[in-house]
């Protein structure tokens, strides 16, 4: 299984083995992550799994489509090119070892 | 302190797992009637119905969390008999255990009301609120023609979109005369019409059913007031829920349409909070009246409050409240509470839509299609207190956030 590393609003870092095709926001929430809240479970409606992925990593998830984008546009935390919600990053093989910083505020 | 939750769903689970996270070590007992890990239900009518969900993802929390965090869920169980008084009391569940509480929280949930017509318990007629509902409407959908969807709510309208991407002939039929009729305005519940009727889904409105035809083998069609009759090989009903109040009843508290609340879980016990679907509250803009908020976003922060509530600590104040709806690709979100407006601002048009709301000329609410900037721009106006001009708003060339004024005192 995939691991993701996740850097917590406080600074401290959880490794949580995800599903193969769960979503990194699923991933953290199921787990008990703190800083993801998640409240639409994946519908892409509330903008409150804003991360920030590795710069080193942000080829292999790709950037915002535009939906998610717009709705980046007004996170609580500034975005930046780096931004996706994470209910919008499904993991695969390729992605063991993501490192994404969630964003400190959410809602 | 000895916390006992009954119902794990959304609200049950945020409840739980937010005592955990104020800093309470007592027992969690968490009672779920339904088998199995709790889940979330908004997939129900979207992904899972349509296979591109998979049930491990609607698990609303992993076990090992529930365990490493000490919450005792009781998964299949119901409670059959209740006692309270001044400092808590103990239910009694179906397999003969006993739960003794300090504190007991009601998240009871909901049920689906049923089509009180001749044939409305046919096989083949179909509700939607559980797991196992879906399940049985995936296999349903799959070898049907002709869906008949009653109702014309968000469910019906969820439902009808995974079908008819799906390929099967679908008609919604509504009695009242629009769509959404409950929720949104007359130009919003015409944008999503022409949506659905775009992918060739037939809307009849204004169209009672009488009975549903068929026999042993299952539905074969729904016949309407003025005596058209449908052929369907699924029927699906969406005609509302009903807040599941009998424990609340059987242990005297007060209950009206729901557990009587407040929006922070408080009931007329100061042993017992009420939270989600079961619970109402009194109307934002009209404190007088009762409201039932059946959503997400409320079973969240109402549960969120009243673990504060229950430890005894000052709960955070309210969010906005917000609501989505994906159907198919349409993507409607609502922020705040539109009933009670007494004005209305019709923006955009064509793909997007957006409907403000405003009651004494502020700002309330906003009805979105397909448009994350307005929905994101009303939802932190509303957030700070702010209101939008309504005369601007109109141009949809000008964007709201840019309408945003100073916070204005209520």
């Amino acid at each position: 299984m995939p691991t993701i590393e996740y850097t917590c609003p406080d600074g401290s870092r959880r490794d949580v083995e995800a599903r193969l095709g769960a979503s990194v926001m699923e991933t953290a929430v199921k787990h008990g992550v703190p800083g993801i809240v998640g409240e639409c479970g994946g519908g892409l409606s509330c903008a409150t799994c804003h991360v920030f992925v590795d710069v080193e990593q942000i080829d292999l998830t790709g950037p915002a489509t535009d939906f998610e984008e717009e709705m980046l546009e007004d996170a609580v935390t500034p975005p930046t090119e780096l931004s996706r919600l994470s209910c919008q990053i499904r993991m695969t093989d390729e992605l063991d070892g993501l490192r994404v910083q969630i964003a400190k505020e959410q809602q | 302190m000895r916390i006992a939750i009954v119902g794990a769903g959304q609200a049950g689970v945020q409840l739980a797992t937010s005592l955990r996270s104020l800093g309470h070590d007592g027992p969690v007992v968490l009672i779920g009637a339904e088998p199995g890990l709790p889940y979330q239900r908004p997939p129900l009518s979207k992904g899972f119905l349509a296979g591109t969900t998979p049930a491990e993802e609607l698990d609303l929390r992993e076990r090992s969390y529930l365990d490493g965090v000490g919450i005792d869920l009781r998964a299949g169980r119901t409670v059959v008999e209740a006692t309270l008084g001044d400092e808590g009391g103990t239910l009694r569940l179906d397999d003969g255990s006993e739960v003794a509480f300090d504190a007991l929280a009601l998240a009871t949930g909901a049920t689906s009301r049923t089509l009180p017509v001749p044939g409305g318990d046919l096989p083949g007629v179909l509700g939607l609120r559980t797991v196992a509902d879906a399940e049985a409407l995936r296999a349903g959908l799959a070898g049907a023609t002709d869906v008949v969807v009653v109702g014309g709510g968000f469910i019906g309208l969820e439902v009808a979109a995974t079908a008819r991407a799906q390929g099967r002939r679908v008609t919604v039929v509504e009695a009242a005369d629009r769509l959404l009729a409950r929720v949104v305005s007359e130009p919003f519940s015409a944008h999503v019409r022409a949506w659905h009727e775009a992918q060739g889904t037939t809307i009849l409105t204004g169209a009672a059913v009488s009975g549903l035809t068929g026999g042993p083998d299952g539905v074969t069609g729904v016949t309407l007031a003025d005596g058209t009759t449908l052929p369907a090989d699924v029927v699906v009903t969406g005609i509302g829920a009903v807040p599941a109040c009998d424990l609340a009843r059987a242990l005297g508290l007060s209950v009206e349409r729901g557990i009587v609340a407040d929006e922070h879980g408080r009931t007329s016990h100061p042993r017992v909070v009420a939270i989600g679907d079961c619970a109402v509250q009194p109307h934002p803009h009209e404190p007088d009246r009762l409201l039932g908020v059946e959503s997400v976003n409320n079973a969240v922060e109402q549960a969120t409050a009243a673990a504060s509530v229950l430890l005894g600590q000052e709960p955070a104040p309210r969010g906005v409240p917000w609501f989505w709806s994906n159907q198919g690709e349409l993507k409607l979100q609502l922020a705040g509470i539109s009933d009670g407006h007494d004005e209305r601002v019709v923006r955009g048009g064509g793909e997007r839509l957006t409907v403000l709301y405003y009651r004494r000329g502020r700002l309330i609410a906003a009805d979105v299609a397909d448009n994350p900037r307005d929905f994101n721009a009303v939802k932190s106006a509303l957030a700070k207190g702010a209101t939008i001009d309504p005369r601007a708003a109109i141009d949809s060339e000008v964007p709201l956030r840019s309408l945003i004024s100073e916070p204005v005192p209520a």
